[in-house]
């Protein structure tokens, strides 16, 4: 019998594939053309999320984590998304302004992103409480790639998932290292992220009524 | 003292939710009284917390706290008076009025609270908070600059707390490793038990949370938001995000850095604030040379002064650490000063370049010389607070044997000094009939380019109604008046119990 590296046990592969699958969809938000077939993905990426806690309560008896599961999927899945389609509807606008640089270059960009922010973490002496170590790693590539997609993609939309996805990063990497964090600071975060999409659509509104475009083509006027 | 905590907390919340429904006249009596009474009761704090720290369920406050308290409090309150007179009824309509004053009162809420709130996740909450928050009120005057600006600052401050909140994740997990995996996320907690803290773990989330919170604060180079955000908001909100937003965002990283230098040492982050320090602060200091923009100017200036408070703690003396705690007072004062005179001159001159502003002393006899002595404040001229803090942390710095570090810190601040005071000078010198016509002709080109926010000017409170030699209202230049006796009493003779409570807030924060 060959010896070599063990395979992992199901929790751990089923926890990584699920990180990979939530890096695959930032990936397509990046990529997609449509807003929302982004708004999609997001919604995709946020169920994996709470999939994921289901399964890590489930394992590791952490039963504040099925409570995080059901608000997550409630806010994230349904209500976020909901927000964003019904603003879409207003402004009448599907398609995602044009990004700044080519589809090709954007993924080569974020597959470089990806790259380093895997391998760098992966050289952390930071031991996972109750999902495997790789999906840190996972998380903090899908960190990168979402600041890609707020960087590379000129419409407020974009940038918005952009951010609210990044959120979902962090998530992943707090559902490794920090999975334990007492219940009520979580749902104060995710209620803080409701206030954010809220201030979010208002803005975007604002844009849109002013400009008749989602695209942030024309918010060149100011310095920085 | 436990009451005047939940105090603070809940009364602006509510004042807010009242200027939503009540007359505009009772919402800018009611917020000047929440804001002064806010005020008050922070001061109430200081004899108590100079000697031990006061909670009250999920908030605490120590002289640390209470130091960012009275910063935020001294310019809500000064604000609060202000809005009286910038919002009387012929300048803005009452939809408007009750929009701002909501905003307002809720937004020094969330600034209020980010102080009180014991735990670096509920900090995490309220800092985000502000931003949603003060996002909205730099969009209020709906003009395609302000638009603009608000949309770059939620977008950039939000990611850049994305990355304090990945900061904060990585500090409770290396408190997890010592207090078990559910332990409550208090700072005395960390503080407590720093020396099993695994060292990678905090100082990733040091680092994370000076980049993240940094992003609030305005460190180069993630700064990028701040002077188109100053600069386009209505002035009461600039003066609170300049004076308090910053401070309140510094307070943050000072949480942060408290746990670090316990658990690594002074070294490595001190290091951390130096660089931010070092390359705000040049930063600042060369654009600040080249101003024309009166808001921007002031916000280049804010960048200049949280660049010094990064430098003042790496210097780690506990003197630099007084000094640097005295100049978030200082600075609050005088950056809320310097804003409120600016609204003023863009009201009266319909404008915000400042070579168009000459006839500064003719029309408005006492808003420019307040306006001239905030920024004589602000470049640290004696004998204002600034003077004071700054020379706390040169010698500070000397002290600690940073002569280098110091060589540039002063040249920097000089530089900065010669900017603001360059600039700034137009409005002592008479009327130029020729300079104002090009300046204006100048303007009215960047405006077609839109380059700049002159549309907002025509469309907002701060829309051009000159009136030779009379101010608008007492209400527009009484709170600048105790804002700079505040500035006086700081740099001439600070109170025992102030000078108290920040050698217990240096002490608190490691100096030493």
């Amino acid at each position: 019998m060959p010896t070599g590296t063990p395979a992992p046990p199901v929790f751990d592969g089923v926890a990584d594939v699920i990180a990979v699958l939530v890096l695959l969809a930032e990936f397509g938000m990046l990529r997609a053309a449509l807003l929302p077939a982004q708004i999609r993905l997001y919604a995709g990426q946020s169920l994996l999320l709470a999939v994921l806690a289901a399964i890590a309560a489930q394992q590791r008896n952490v039963p504040d984590l099925y409570a995080l599961a059901v608000l997550s999927a409630v806010l994230k899945v349904l209500a976020v998304p909901a927000v964003l389609r019904r603003m879409l509807r207003d402004t009448g606008t599907d398609i995602a302004g044009s990004g700044v640089l080519g589809v090709a270059t954007r993924t080569l960009c974020a597959l470089l992103a990806t790259a380093f922010g895997f391998f760098a973490t992966a050289g952390l002496p930071i031991r996972a409480a109750v999902l495997p170590r790789t999906a840190l790693s996972l998380a903090v590539a899908a960190v990168l790639v979402a600041f890609i997609l707020m960087i590379f993609r000129r419409d407020v939309v974009s940038q918005a998932v952009g951010f609210f996805s990044m959120e979902n990063a962090v998530s992943l990497a707090s559902l490794v290292i920090a999975a334990t964090m007492p219940f009520l600071l979580e749902v104060v975060l995710l209620f803080d992220l409701l206030v954010a999409v809220v201030v979010f659509s208002a803005l975007i509104r604002i844009h849109h009524n002013r400009r008749q475009s989602l695209s942030t083509r024309k918010l060149s006027g100011l310095r920085g | 003292m436990s009451t005047l905590l939940v105090a603070l907390l809940v009364v602006p919340f509510v004042a807010a939710g009242v200027c939503l429904i009540a007359p505009p006249t009772a919402g800018r009596i009611l917020t000047a009284g929440v804001g002064v009474g806010s005020f008050g009761a922070v001061l109430a704090l200081v004899t108590a917390t100079r000697a031990h720290s006061v909670a009250a369920g999920f908030l605490r406050v120590d002289a640390v706290s209470t130091i960012f308290l009275l910063a935020t409090a001294l310019v809500y309150a000064t604000v609060a008076l202000y809005a009286i007179g910038y919002l009387r009824p012929e300048h803005v309509d009452r939809r408007y009025c009750r929009r701002i004053l909501a905003g307002i009162n809720l937004f020094a809420w969330a600034l209020l609270a980010a102080p009180m709130v014991n735990g670096f996740t509920l900090l995490w909450v309220a800092v985000e908070l502000t931003t949603v928050i003060s996002a909205l009120l730099v969009a209020i005057d709906d003009t395609d600059a302000a638009t603009e600006a608000a949309w770059k600052y939620v977008l950039i401050a939000s990611a850049g707390l994305g990355l304090a909140l990945f900061g904060t994740v990585f500090y409770y997990y290396a408190g997890s490793q010592v207090l078990g995996t559910s332990y409550t996320f208090t700072f005395d907690a960390l503080t407590m038990h720093s020396a099993g803290l695994p060292h990678t773990a905090v100082r990733l989330g040091f680092v994370l949370a000076v980049l993240g919170f940094g992003t609030k604060v305005g460190f180069f180079p993630v700064h990028t938001w701040l002077p188109d955000a100053h600069s386009e908001a209505p002035t009461p909100v600039s003066a609170l995000l300049s004076g308090s937003l910053l401070a309140v965002s510094f307070y943050a990283i000072l949480r942060f850095y408290q746990v670090a230098v316990a658990t690594l040492g002074a070294a490595f982050p001190r290091q951390v604030l130096l660089a931010f320090g070092i390359a705000s602060l040049a930063l600042a200091a060369l654009y600040l040379l080249d101003q024309r923009d009166i808001k921007r100017l002031l916000a280049y200036s804010s960048i200049e002064h949280m660049g010094i408070l990064a430098v003042g703690m790496s210097f780690g003396a506990r003197i630099a650490v007084v000094g640097v705690l005295l100049h978030v007072l200082a600075h609050a004062a005088a950056k809320g000063n310097a804003f409120m005179g600016a609204g003023v001159f863009v009201r009266a001159f319909g404008t915000k370049d400042l070579t168009a502003m000459r006839r500064g002393f003719t029309v408005l006899p006492w808003s420019a010389p307040l306006f001239l002595l905030a920024i004589l404040a602000l470049a640290a001229a004696p004998p204002f607070g600034i003077f004071r803090s700054e020379f706390y942390i040169v010698a500070g710095g000397l002290a600690a044997g940073h002569s280098g570090t110091v060589a540039v810190l002063v040249a920097l601040v000089i530089l900065a000094f010669a900017g603001l005071t360059w600039t700034t000078t137009a409005l002592v010198f008479p009327a130029d009939e020729a300079g104002i016509t090009t300046a204006s002709a100048s303007l009215s080109s960047n405006a077609a380019d839109g380059r700049t926010s002159d549309e907002s000017i025509a469309k907002t409170p701060d829309r051009p109604t000159p009136r030779l030699g009379r101010e608008f209202s007492a209400w527009l230049v009484i709170p600048p008046v105790l804002g700079l006796a505040v500035l006086v009493l700081l740099g001439m003779h600070p109170p025992a119990s102030l000078i108290d409570l920040l050698t217990r807030g240096a002490v608190e924060l490691g100096g030493g």
